[in-house]
């Protein structure tokens, strides 16, 4: 789409500029990623009042223009660097009225890049209600820019921040706000001339973040480092001057423009909520509370519309196979591509509600309170308070709660939570367990209140925790942190949540997942359903010859006959023959070559266990038909004992391989994306691998 | 006298700081020489603390808080 005018939304987290976005550009919105960075890029279009078309680009929320993390950094490479493609015509700071203070420090850097700039000064209405009154023609007077005070919430000032837009100048014609050649004058001016910047604030900063620009060629990075040398500059020591210069201004800027109450009133709602939310003993019971009733509604809620998307593809296979002309094209498409289609959508409903409890917890503040009251307890184990989130999220699926780590701003803390996170149970394991759980616990109430099963269940899901807790606290020894951790982050005053924004989360992170998880899954599983339906050599043509023999084709019906010739060619194709071949291997678990092509085939999801065991097993229909699967693997005898395969300590074993193995390719997928190494994907599935394996033994030999 | 000796409810006034990283990252934060702080809570188990400072809340762990001096 073409756009007259490209705009970027800047400002600090929690001041409202994704209520802002989304209301600038309702539905009209897509995201994608930055170039060449895994940073959601959050772009949409919105018509001025003249008629003309602007493009608005989310920008990472940030607290300053010097990055504390891979997101914040866009901020300036975006801002700064004019060959880049967004480069924008004009940004929009927004600043929270009832903290101006802080907000200001971020306007002030934009504003000497010299970029046209507009200040929106968003929750005016918070304002007014804490007696901050602003002097809006004086603020805008003494900054040089238009100032359109707005409520992004209650979509108040919207129309005329439009209006400001569609007014805006070309030229950037705010005042100075300190004297940047102050800082590094040498410095500046030597970058200035050899680089052609006019702008000092501009050189000042390709002096700060040189190393982590990448519009700069690696000449012009190493000439400014040289330049660094030579003047003796101290990067952190000018941060912190240039730093203590711009707060005298904005205090001077404040004292003339804002009139604040002079006695703080009394205690605020926020604060009265955080004596409970926060509270010694109450605190770590309501978070219990909100996290049990969070799993509840993610299994329960999401029960119906999955199997309303999973019969929904059963109905469209089961509709297409008369329709197409018979043959391996139909099949792939059918059984290959849409089956794996179809394991994709089943899990759209749990990430949709997981997103939703996510986005509401961060969005009144609550989250921020979780990561304040967990932070010590997570520390002990190498990982940081703001682990919580895709640890919590793991539960539902790992592959957005690895994403989910990115406002870590530690190196190590972060790897360690990507590490851990796949070992919790996520939701791709449940029909692995309960189907197993269902084969060898019985169904019986101890104490008359708990179920076995369910505790059994249970029992899954704390020990997954627990091994995440013990996995993440050796990794704390074996990792070496490359910076200091520390935990410097702003408490927000708790807020209704935008059910509009919740509603967005949970359709963006949706569509997210589907195509970007999705290829691979479909991939894989077309892979799968190739090795699955074709065998080495002559095999195939052997067994149809020889199940045509008269005495199959009289005395067995035509549909059990076609079971075992499904099953025999499931034998013989080159997954049965991998099963056979890995046999040797998982014999000392307990499993034999079924339970093995099982096994590889769950490398690419695990929930593909069930379907796979059901294609063993042959039975006909959807994988959902628990119970048909269940009868079968409940009356499957070993062959040479003539004893039921899934034994206790098979089961228990299976489930416990499960628990560790690295079997989802998307988290694999995933997790490359976000450490920009296959390092990192490796030592997980290596370290998994062998835990399952250990696991696995262990269980077995133990309950044999 | 450091932040972190504060007790719960207890104001004070930044003087400096004895660390130069750390002292980068706060005063971004708006915790800058001259500024008030009072100390709102403390977490559950002892630590992070939560500080109020240039009119908004700010948590951060004691082991940081103890690189402010105050007045």
């Amino acid at each position: 789409m073409k756009a007259d005018i490209r705009v970027a939304l800047v400002g600090n987290p929690n001041t409202g500029k994704s209520t802002l976005f989304n209301v600038l550009t309702g539905l009209n919105q897509k995201i994608g990623n930055f170039p060449g960075v895994t940073v959601d890029k959050k772009v949409g279009y919105s018509t001025l009042p003249d008629g003309r078309r602007a493009e608005i680009i989310d920008l990472p929320g940030t607290y300053s223009i010097y990055p504390k993390s891979q997101d914040e950094s866009i901020v300036f490479s975006v801002l700064a660097d004019k060959a880049n493609p967004l480069s924008p015509d004009l940004v929009v700071v927004i600043l929270d009225a009832s903290n101006l203070k802080r907000n200001l420090l971020l306007y002030s850097q934009v504003a000497d890049l010299k970029i046209p700039i507009i200040v929106a000064l968003n929750m005016m209405d918070m304002a007014k209600k804490a007696d901050i009154s602003i002097d809006i023609d004086l603020f805008a007077k003494k900054l040089g820019v238009p100032v359109v005070p707005i409520s992004a919430r209650k979509v108040n000032g919207i129309e005329q921040l439009k209006e400001a837009i569609s007014f805006a100048n070309k030229f950037a014609l705010q005042e100075d706000s300190i004297d940047v050649t102050t800082i590094a004058p040498q410095l500046v001016e030597a970058i200035g001339e050899e680089m052609h910047i006019d702008n000092p604030y501009l050189a000042l900063q390709l002096a700060h973040q040189h190393e982590t620009l990448k519009f700069l060629t690696p000449a012009e990075s190493e000439r400014i480092e040289e330049l660094e040398h030579q003047f003796s500059f101290n990067s952190q020591k000018a941060q912190g001057m240039e730093t203590i210069a711009r707060y005298a201004f904005i205090n001077d800027l404040l004292y003339d423009t804002v009139t604040k109450p002079v006695t703080a009133h009394e205690e605020t709602i926020s604060n009265r909520i955080d004596k409970i939310l926060t509270h010694k003993v109450f605190g770590f019971v309501i978070f219990l509370g909100i996290l049990l009733f969070m799993f509840q509604a993610i299994f329960s809620w999401s029960a119906y519309p999955m199997s309303l998307i999973a019969d929904g593809f059963v109905w469209v296979q089961d509709n297409l196979h008369p329709v197409l002309p018979a043959g391996p094209l139909a099949n792939l498409l059918i059984d290959g591509v849409i089956a794996g289609l179809s394991g994709v959508m089943v899990f759209i409903p749990q990430i949709a509600i997981l997103f939703a409890f996510i986005s509401i917890l961060e969005d009144t503040g609550y989250m921020s309170r979780v990561t304040f009251m967990m932070d010590k307890l997570m520390r002990k184990v190498g990982l940081n308070g703001k682990s919580v989130v895709p640890l919590i999220g793991g539960f539902a699926c790992a592959v957005p709660s690895i994403m989910a780590t990115r406002n870590i701003e530690n190196w190590k803390d972060r790897m360690i939570t990507i590490l851990v996170t796949p070992l919790v149970t996520c939701s791709a394991r449940l029909p692995v367990y309960t189907l197993l759980i269902a084969l060898v616990v019985p169904n019986k109430n101890v104490w008359w209140l708990f179920n076995m099963q369910g505790l059994a269940l249970t029992g899954m899901y704390v020990f997954s925790l627990v091994s995440a807790v013990v996995v993440a606290w050796v990794f704390k020894f074996i990792l070496k942190g490359k910076e200091r951790g520390y935990f410097i982050m702003e408490l927000p005053v708790y807020r209704m949540p935008r059910w509009k924004n919740v509603l967005f989360s949970m359709y963006e992170r949706s569509k997210a997942f589907v195509f970007q998880a999705g290829k691979v899954i479909i991939a894989v599983s077309v892979i799968l359903w190739v090795m699955a339906s074709y065998g080495p050599g002559k095999r195939f043509d052997k067994i149809d010859q020889h199940y045509a023999q008269a005495q199959y084709t009289q005395h067995i019906s035509p549909d059990s006959l076609s079971r075992t010739i499904a099953s025999a060619k499931l034998e013989n194709s080159y997954a049965g023959v991998l099963g056979h071949v890995i046999e040797p291997v998982i014999r000392p678990l307990g499993f034999d070559w079924k339970i093995g092509i099982a096994l590889i085939t769950s490398f690419a999801a695990r929930e593909v266990f069930v379907g796979t065991m059901a294609t063993i097993y042959s039975v006909n229909g959807s994988a959902e038909k628990m119970q048909s699967v269940y009868e079968k693997m409940h009356q499957a005898k070993n062959q040479q004992t003539g004893q039921p395969v899934f034994t206790l300590a098979v089961a228990f074993s299976l489930m416990m391989f499960y628990a560790f193995a690295m079997q989802c390719a998307s988290t694999v997928a995933v997790v490359y994306r976000e450490t920009k190494n296959w390092r990192w994907p490796a030592i997980q599935f290596a370290y998994m691998t062998v835990l399952a394996y250990a696991a696995s033994f262990i269980t077995y030999h133990l309950l044999r | 006298m450091r932040l972190s000796q504060l007790e719960v409810g207890e104001k004070g006034i930044v003087k400096e700081f004895t660390d130069l990283e750390m002292s980068v990252k706060l005063m971004e934060m708006g915790c800058l020489p001259g500024e008030e702080i009072k100390v709102e809570r403390v977490a559950p188990l002892g630590d992070p603390i939560a500080i109020n400072v240039a009119g908004y809340q700010l948590s951060l762990r004691k082991r940081e808080a103890h690189t402010i001096i105050l007045q």
